[in-house]
């Protein structure tokens, strides 16, 4: 006790007193985190509740059954079936993902594993700048580009899920590749050392131990591209077609849930305006299953690795 | 083939002769004119301080350096009186034949059997009942099918450190290479494990080659028949090799002053 009176005594002065001013704001800062922190998980709660009120009732009305199962849309005559629009959106969702899987996958691994850092320094960038490009910008070069090419091989208009499928793709490339990406990147380089030491060649190196190690890490970048594909509404909707019903063809004209709400908003009134928020509630759980699952996934993988 | 490495008291076949080896990272000098035999069926340890470029040798033999852009080896390694820095030879058949264990253990994250039938797997083996046997016999020889019998299933991860290394050494055996580097393979575990993986050595020296870096003179001491001291004299500068001979002979009557020196604790 008397050394430590010693020891305050002898240096030149005591321990300063934390300032009111300091502590203010402090605190004052503290509570502005908070409150930012709340906005954000309040903005979710008040646009689930929202799209909840406004369209629950369809639910009742129609039923529930009748309202997702029912093959017809036709709200003029008051028939409010979205199985051809779910159909619509999944079909555009797994098309893109077919063609966008691989091509991202693929990019994720070049950078990764193939490409040199300067080569890298250039790829990177070009892959995240396709995500900063505004999507009704996709939906012009579908629809001036891409389009006419579909058009001319499926011997139609261009208007429909073939043409979706190819602006999606790419437009979910960067959402993959750079996820993907980072999945191979946080692989520890002893086990690509271990890979390459036991004789194996780069391609044996990436494809039975790289990407198996990043398999759970890729899952999640594709069910984020899954998100973003089934959510996107503009480039969709300028090469789709928009016509709200089951396709003879992949390259007849078709629509989604995304692209039905913003054709239908402007005008729609009653039960027809009801009906699109009742479809805003599908697409809301739909996102919010996948991002449940890319975190149980990963939870999956915690727990195995620790036995 | 010529070459002048320098002769050890007593004779025996050479698995590995190194003659003259310089080694750049880039501009870095790291290693100068060493030149080394490695005797076959024997373990040879090379000692020394930390960055005095022992890793940077082993790495040589079976050329993981490649896969560092900018560095290169001058001089000659041969592996049975052939050049493993010939344009032709193929690093990745080079590597079948000198297999490697690293400081960290570094199982793929994957199931137990996976890890093991790795190997067989890339040379073309693909019946169960061949990998299934190759798989126990690698566990076995790696004094670790007792504790893994039941869960070959689960994943490398999930064992101990120790038992980690060991099935890399498991991993590696299952290839049958000729040679196995060991690159400080016990600093990363925990010291039950490196008695064990020290009894391995002295098991299966029998059969293969062992080349094992370490900074434990003591381990140098218990495990190597030959022994190598590497000193990088002031930083910056390429590393040589001071003295090689039999293990007894460095550790009780070393010839030259600086061996001396390291050995008794005076530096390093």
């Amino acid at each position: 006790m008397s050394e430590v009176t010693s020891a305050s005594t002898n240096s030149s002065r005591g321990l300063r007193l934390v300032s009111r001013l300091t502590y203010y704001k402090e605190m004052a800062l503290k509570n502005l985190f908070l409150v930012c922190a709340g906005v954000a998980v309040a903005g979710v709660f008040l646009i689930f509740a929202f799209v909840g009120i406004r369209g629950w009732p369809i639910f009742v009305e129609v039923g529930p059954w009748a309202f997702l199962a029912g093959r017809e849309w036709n709200p003029t005559d008051g028939v409010f079936g979205i199985l051809p629009l779910v159909y619509g959106s999944v079909v555009v969702m797994l098309g893109a993902l077919a063609i966008g899987t691989p091509l991202a996958v693929g990019a994720a691994v070049f950078l990764s594993e193939i490409a040199t850092p300067r080569i890298r320094g250039l790829v990177r960038p070009a892959v995240e700048l396709l995500a900063g490009i505004p999507s009704v910008i996709y939906g012009f070069f579908g629809l001036i580009i891409l389009r006419p090419i579909v058009a001319n091989l499926t011997d139609g208009l261009g208007f429909g899920a073939v043409t979706a499928w190819l602006i999606l793709a790419i437009m979910i490339v960067p959402t993959i590749a750079t996820l993907s990406e980072d999945a191979l990147r946080s692989i520890p380089p002893g086990i690509r050392e271990a890979s390459y030491a036991m004789g194996a060649t780069t391609w044996q190196t990436i494809y039975r131990v790289l990407v198996p190690a990043a398999k759970i890490g890729i899952i999640d970048a594709v069910i984020l591209g899954m998100g973003r594909a089934i959510g996107e509404t503009m480039a969709v909707l300028m090469v789709v077609g928009n016509a709200p019903v089951f396709p003879e063809t992949i390259a007849d004209p078709i629509a989604t849930l995304t692209t039905q709400i913003v054709m239908d908003m402007p005008y729609a009134t009653g039960d027809h305006r009801t009906a699109l928020f009742g479809m805003a509630i599908i697409l809301f759980l739909v996102s919010m299953g996948l991002v449940a699952l890319v975190r149980l996934i990963s939870r999956f993988q915690t727990s195995m690795e620790s036995g | 083939m010529p070459y002048s490495a320098a002769p050890l008291p007593d004779s025996g076949p050479n698995k590995i002769e190194v003659t003259g080896l310089d080694f750049y990272y880039g501009d870095f000098h790291a290693l100068t004119d060493i030149t080394v035999v490695i005797r076959e069926k024997a373990v040879t340890a090379f000692i020394g301080p930390s960055g005095c470029g022992k890793s940077t040798f082993i790495r040589c033999f079976n050329r993981m350096n490649d896969l560092i852009p900018g560095a290169r080896a001058e001089g000659l390694i041969a592996l049975d009186g052939q050049d493993v820095y010939a344009p032709d030879v193929d690093p990745v058949d080079l590597r079948r034949r000198i297999g490697m264990i690293f400081q960290q253990p570094n199982p793929f994250p994957m199931s137990i059997y996976d890890n093991v039938a790795f190997g067989p797997r890339l040379q073309g083996v693909k019946k169960k009942v061949e990998l299934d046997e190759v798989v126990q016999t690698s566990l076995e020889r790696a004094n670790l099918w007792k504790e893994t019998k039941d869960i070959l299933g689960r994943n490398g991860l999930a064992l101990s450190g120790g038992q980690q290394q060991r099935l890399c050494i498991a991993r590696v055996l299952a290839v049958e290479p000729e040679v196995m580097l060991m690159d400080e393979p016990c600093s990363a575990i925990d010291p039950t494990s490196v008695q064990k993986i020290e009894d391995l050595m002295a098991e299966l020296k029998d059969r293969i080659t062992i080349v094992i870096v370490t900074h434990n003179m003591q381990q140098a001491a218990r495990v190597s028949d030959f022994t190598a001291f590497f000193l990088q004299e002031e930083a910056g500068e390429a590393a040589v090799l001071v003295e090689y001979d039999r293990t007894a002979h460095i550790f009780t009557s070393p010839t030259d002053r600086r061996t001396e020196d390291y050995i008794t604790g005076r530096f390093g």
